[in-house]
This record gives structure tokens, C-alpha cells and sequence, in this order.
């Protein structure tokens, strides 16, 4: 919509047979992953050491922020994903408007 | 007349007009020179009011100064200064005028003293927003411009029927707290909340957003929702009604964005789910509370206009707006993926940036009233914002998969305005009493304590990981998700057409009846008078005649006689 704008639309390749680049390459993908989950298991370990101030009772537990976070977004990707399939239309759905 | 007496609003909205009529190089100086001096006068009028014109028994207070309108109009000019430099290559002029007059009314929004004069910035703003919209030129423009006018248009007439019997009732014009328990009182609150995409109109924002242009779409997002936002501070705080509206937009917020495929409408979701956040804060209504939407307002308009900023350069550099065309652009924009990285952190709350320090205080509102359920929605919410706009946003636009694109960064003052916002948004994450001191009343919270930043690192570090666990779940397609509006623009329509085509149809069907009626009638008068014996083809007298048009006569005369 706004081709006028784009003077330079870039040099447009096909990525093929050329070296992909470092940080997608399969070896630092599978370095990026254990890193992560060191990291979580950093944190979820760091309530031994932090003392909570909890406003109710349960987020003082240990763990809760981890678990709470995890859980609360599956669910919530579940729920779009079953809304999803009442709400979704193709994208043209407006178009003869 | 006083410096003071010069509504700052003006300074954007006349220098609007100056724009076609000079040259590009002037153009740019004006372009980033009117909001400098708007901010500059803005920061120069004390507490206090100006600009009072009395209109017929009322006054009209166009600067009402005080803290909480002098926070509002220092970031929509600073909003306007960085749009503005973001913008300077926008051929189309008739936009920048447009955005500047918008920009205008919406510091006149929040420098209004009174109800009426409220409402006179309020509709310039909704023309003038039409306008930023109607200049876009995509072939749908013109239907969306006007979809988003219809919506204010409402809006815009049951905030004046509230503002007039408002008056009636009290007598009064001033523009000071209220609650909302008489006729008028409610209408306003309902005007205001159309403006702040609150449902059942919470569709126009996603709807008309992402069609405005590259450099139209970051100045939208910034001005409507966030001078509904004052509004509702400043006439609505405590309404608790506000708390159940903005828990709702919250979760609308990021469940849409969950299933949008367009880059620019999972960030206009997300408006929703930010003001929303802050609806809910006015709601609760304490003076934490208020500090913290004033805060988060104020955080919001930066890193929601740099998110779209890093949106618009990859529109501006590609011409692509689905996720499904895009991917791998982080390896030739790596300042636009930074920029959007900051602000995806930013909207997402990470500590050392912005949204860190604001959002939290909401929450801590909440806890101190006690508000159980409210606090727990709200840190749901928090691991939902990254995963709705934190992760999903720059993921399927930088990384996910590589779309071929090599599309280099956008021009200098591109880049430029991105890296100033982004500079903002980790500036005032790390020195919050920058913005703290700016807030309605004396702060008295500290964001940065060890339990607080580990558990927001919990929080969002393990709504990523619930993000690339479900990845699968996510895969994007070629959809759009039905909102309410699909009611006025499906539903009613199409029941208006049946409606119409079974009223058509019978109207034909009784005509057609009718026709057919009147031929057999008439094929049975003429029938009947066939022969010379018929009453109608008999042959009269002449004489009779004349009698019976003196007897008509005769009763003529009877009757004026009696009569008079």
C-alpha cells in the first residue's frame, strides 16, 4: 500500500545455498536453547535465596512466578487457539464490502 | 494578554496550516521546531488558568495548568517531535497537516478547563484523526476512514448529549471529577470510553490503525486513546465500573493479538490491552493508582510509537504487513530489530525499561486495596503483554523464518527517532524519578528491589518459554478474527438487506394484486356495459343534466344560507 514510499525495496536474494547466518544456524539454535533453560533453572532456583514479600499468601511460595507465568500463557495461547476456530475468517472475509 | 493565555494545542494546530505553504527545507524546520515550542510554552505557564472567553453564561477555559494536564501535553509533544522526525520524508503533506492538527487538539484535550471546551478539541481531534486516515492511500482507506468516523461520530454525540444534560443539572461547565450516577454523567463516561477502545467498541482501533500509513499509524496510536485516558483520569477516577472494562480490554487485548497475522494490528491489539491496563488503574482509583496510569500513560506513548515506528520501517522498506510474508530481517535491519527488541521490553515490562516502573505501580494499587483477583488478572496480563507483543511481535517480524527479504534499515531520521524513543524508553527504566517527579501526587514507591525483579524475570522468562513450547500452536495464517463490529458490518447489513428485499418483494406481490384486481374490475365494468342498455353507455338527456346541475346548485345556496 505504500509502493510510492518504498524507493529501495533492498536487495532482495534467495538465502538457498549461500551460509546462513551465524546466530539461525542449527548448532546455535541448540546453544541458545540450553542457555535458556539454564537461565529458568537459575531463576526458579533464585527463590531460595530471595525473600518474598508476598501481597496474598501464594505468591510467596516457592517457584510461584515461574509456574504462574507458564501456566497462565499456555492457557491463554489454548484459549485464542479454540476462540480461534469460532472467530477466524480468511483475510478477504471484508473485502466485497 | 499573557504568554500564559496561549493555548499550547494552537501552536500545533495553526503551524499545521503553514506546512503546504512553505518550502520542504522550512517544512522540516517547522515540522520539528512546533512541538519544541509547544513544549517550551508548555513548561513555561504556571499552575493555574488562561485563556478564559466567556461564551454566552459560561466561560470557556482553554489552559487549565496543573501537573497532571502539564504530563499529558510534555509527552504528546515530545510524541510529536519524534513522529515528526520520524515523518520527514512524508511526501504526502496533506497528512503531516492532518497530524498536526490532531496532535494540537489532543494537548487542547488536556489543557481544557471546561466541559465545552473539552468537547471542541475532542471533535477536532476525531476530524482531524479521519483525516491522517483518509490520506493513506490504500484502496480501502476511504471505507475505513469512515468506519472510524461513524464509530466517533457516536461517540462525539453522546459525549455532548452527557456534557449538555450534565449542565443542566449542575449548572456547571467545570471539567472536575465526577461519578457516573445521573443521565449525563453516564453518557460522558460512555463517550469517553468509545475514545479509549473500550467494548463493545473496542474494533474501530484494530480495525482503522493498521491502514493508515507508515507514518500515520505510530501518531494514532498515541493521541486518541491516551487523551481518553486523561479524560477519565481526570473526570472518573474510582469509578469502579472502570475496573471490569479494563480487566476485559486487558485480555481482549492479547487474546486477538494471539491469533492476528498483520504486524501492525497484533500492535493495535495490544493499544487496547495497554489502555486497558490503565482503565483499570483509574478504576481503582487511589492516589497510587492514579500516579501509576499517569505513569504508564506516559511509558505507553513512547514505546507503543517505537514498536510501530520498527513496524512502519519494515512496511516503509518492504511493503509487507503479514507475518507470513516476513522473517529473518534481523540480519540487514539490525537497528530497526534493536529498536523493536527495546520497545517489545519495554511494552512487556522488563526491568531497566520504562514499562518496569510504570506498569508495576498499577499493580501494586491493586494489592494495596487488596484486590485479590484483580492483582492476580493483572500479573497474568503482564505474562501475557510479552507474549502477545514482547516476544510474538519482533519473533515473527525479525526472526522466524528467513522470508528471503534483504531489505537494508530506513532512512537517517527513521532511525533517528527510534533510537531517540528507544534511548527514552531504557532512560526512564533506569532513572524513574525523572518521570516520578512529573506524577499527580508525591511518589512514595521503589520499583527496584530484589523480590520485584526477580519475579518479573520469572514471570516473563517462563511466558517465553510457554511461548517456544507452544510455537506450534502459533503458526500464522492467512486470517482475520471476528470482532464485534462484525455485528454493523455483517450482521446488520445483511439483515437490513433482507429485511428491505422481503419488504420489496411483498410490496410487489400487493402491487401486482392490486393490478390485477383493478383489470378485473374494469373488464367487469366495461362488461356490463357492453351494450346501450349499460348505466354508464346509456344515452341522457341533455335536460336532465341541467336539472341536476341546478339542484346542485340549488343545495349550494341552501348551505351558505344555513351556514351564515
Amino acid at each position: 500500500m505504500i509502493k510510492d514510499d518504498s524507493e529501495k525495496v533492498g536487495r532482495d536474494s534467495m538465502s538457498g545455498d549461500e551460509e546462513k547466518h551465524w546466530l539461525v544456524r542449527p548448532a546455535t539454535v541448540r546453544w541458545l536453547w540450553r542457555g535458556g533453560l539454564l537461565m529458568l533453572l537459575c531463576l526458579v532456583l533464585a527463590d531460595f535465596f530471595v525473600h518474598p514479600h508476598p501481597y496474598f499468601k501464594i505468591d510467596g511460595t516457592f517457584g510461584f512466578f515461574s509456574w504462574y507465568g507458564l501456566v497462565v500463557c499456555a492457557a491463554m495461547v489454548i484459549f485464542a487457539k479454540g476462540l480461534g476456530v469460532f472467530l477466524k475468517r480468511k483475510d478477504t472475509y471484508y473485502d466485497d464490502e | 494578554m499573557t504568554m500564559s493565555d496561549f493555548p499550547p494545542g494552537l501552536i500545533l494546530i495553526l503551524g499545521a496550516f503553514l506546512l503546504p505553504l512553505v518550502a520542504q527545507s522550512v517544512r522540516s524546520i517547522l515540522i520539528l521546531g512546533l512541538p519544541l515550542l509547544a513544549l517550551g510554552l508548555i513548561w513555561s505557564v504556571p499552575d493555574g488558568s488562561f485563556a478564559v472567553l466567556p461564551l454566552l453564561d459560561y466561560q470557556l477555559i482553554f489552559v487549565r495548568s496543573d501537573t497532571l494536564s502539564r504530563l499529558f501535553a510534555t509527552v504528546f509533544s515530545i510524541m510529536t517531535f519524534a513522529g515528526g522526525l520520524y515523518a520527514l520524508r512524508q511526501k504526502r503533506v496533506l497528512e503531516l497537516v492532518a497530524v498536526y492538527v490532531y496532535a494540537g487538539s489532543a494537548v487542547g484535550v488536556v489543557y481544557a478547563g471546561d466541559l465545552i471546551s473539552l468537547f471542541i478539541f475532542w471533535e477536532l481531534m476525531a476530524l482531524a484523526s479521519t483525516l491522517v486516515l483518509l490520506s493513506a492511500d490504500g484502496s480501502s482507506s476511504y471505507k475505513v476512514s469512515m468506519r472510524y468516523f461513524i464509530v466517533h461520530a457516536l461517540g462525539g454525540v453522546l459525549l455532548m448529549v452527557g456534557i449538555l444534560a450534565h449542565i443542566h443539572d449542575t449548572g456547571s461547565t467545570a471539567f472536575t471529577a465526577m461519578s457516573p450516577n445521573s443521565f449525563g454523567t453516564i453518557l460522558i463516561l460512555a463517550g469517553f470510553l468509545i475514545n479509549a477502545a473500550a467494548p463493545p467498541f473496542s474494533a474501530w482501533l484494530s480495525d482503522a490503525y493498521p491502514e493508515a500509513s507508515y507514518t500515520g499509524t505510530v501518531f494514532l496510536s498515541a493521541f486518541t486513546t491516551k487523551a481518553a485516558v486523561y479524560a477519565l483520569l481526570r473526570g472518573f477516577p474510582g469509578a469502579e465500573i472502570l475496573i471490569f472494562f479494563g480487566v476485559f480490554m486487558i485480555f481482549y487485548g492479547i487474546i486477538y493479538a494471539l491469533l492476528e497475522n498483520d504486524m501492525r494490528r497484533i500492535l493495535a491489539y495490544s493499544i487496547v490491552n495497554q489502555v486497558g491496563f490503565m482503565v483499570t488503574g483509574i478504576g481503582i482509583g487511589t492516589q497510587m493508582a492514579q500516579n501509576g496510569v499517569a505513569a504508564h500513560a506516559f511509558a505507553h506513548i513512547i514505546y507503543k510509537a517505537l514498536l510501530l515506528m520498527s513496524a512502519g520501517s519494515v512496511l516503509y522498506m518492504t511493503g509487507k504487513r503479514k507475518c507470513t510474508d516476513l522473517g529473518g530481517l534481523f540480519q540487514s535491519m539490525p537497528i530497526t530489530t534493536a529498536c523493536g527488541i527495546i520497545g517489545a521490553l519495554s511494552i512487556s515490562a522488563f526491568p531497566f525499561t520504562s514499562g518496569f516502573i510504570s506498569k508495576s505501580m498499577i499493580s501494586q494499587s491493586a494489592a494495596d486495596e487488596s484486590l485479590m483477583i484483580i492483582w492476580f488478572m493483572l500479573l497474568a496480563a503482564s505474562a501475557g503483554v510479552f507474549l502477545h507483543a514482547g516476544i510474538k511481535f519482533p519473533w515473527f517480524v525479525f526472526f522466524q523464518k528467513d522470508s528471503g527479504m534483504r531489505p537494508s534499515d530506513p532512512p537517517w531520521n527513521m532511525q533517528l527517532a527510534m533510537i531517540l524513543f528507544s534511548a527514552l524508553c531504557i532512560g526512564l527504566g533506569i532513572w524513574p524519578e525523572f518521570l516520578y517527579n512529573l506524577l499527580p501526587y508525591p511518589v512514595a514507591y521503589e520499583p527496584y528491589t530484589v523480590p520485584h525483579v526477580v519475579n518479573m524475570l520469572q514471570l516473563l522468562m517462563f511466558s517465553g518459554f510457554a511461548f517456544f513450547l507452544m510455537l506450534p500452536l502459533m503458526r500464522r495464517t492467512l486470517t482475520i478474527s471476528l470482532d464485534f463490529d462484525w455485528l454493523y458490518r455483517r450482521v446488520l447489513p445483511n439483515a437490513l438487506q433482507k429485511m428491505f428485499s422481503q419488504i420489496w418483494a411483498t410490496d410487489h406481490k400487493l402491487r401486482q394484486g392490486f393490478i390485477v384486481r383493478l383489470d378485473q374490475v374494469l373488464a367487469f365494468i366495461s362488461r356490463q356495459n357492453e351494450g346501450a342498455s349499460g348505466l354508464l353507455s346509456r344515452t341522457y338527456h341533455v335536460g336532465s343534466m341541467v336539472m341536476w346541475v341546478s339542484v346542485i346548485l340549488a343545495t349550494y345556496l341552501f348551505l351558505s344560507f344555513v351556514t351564515h
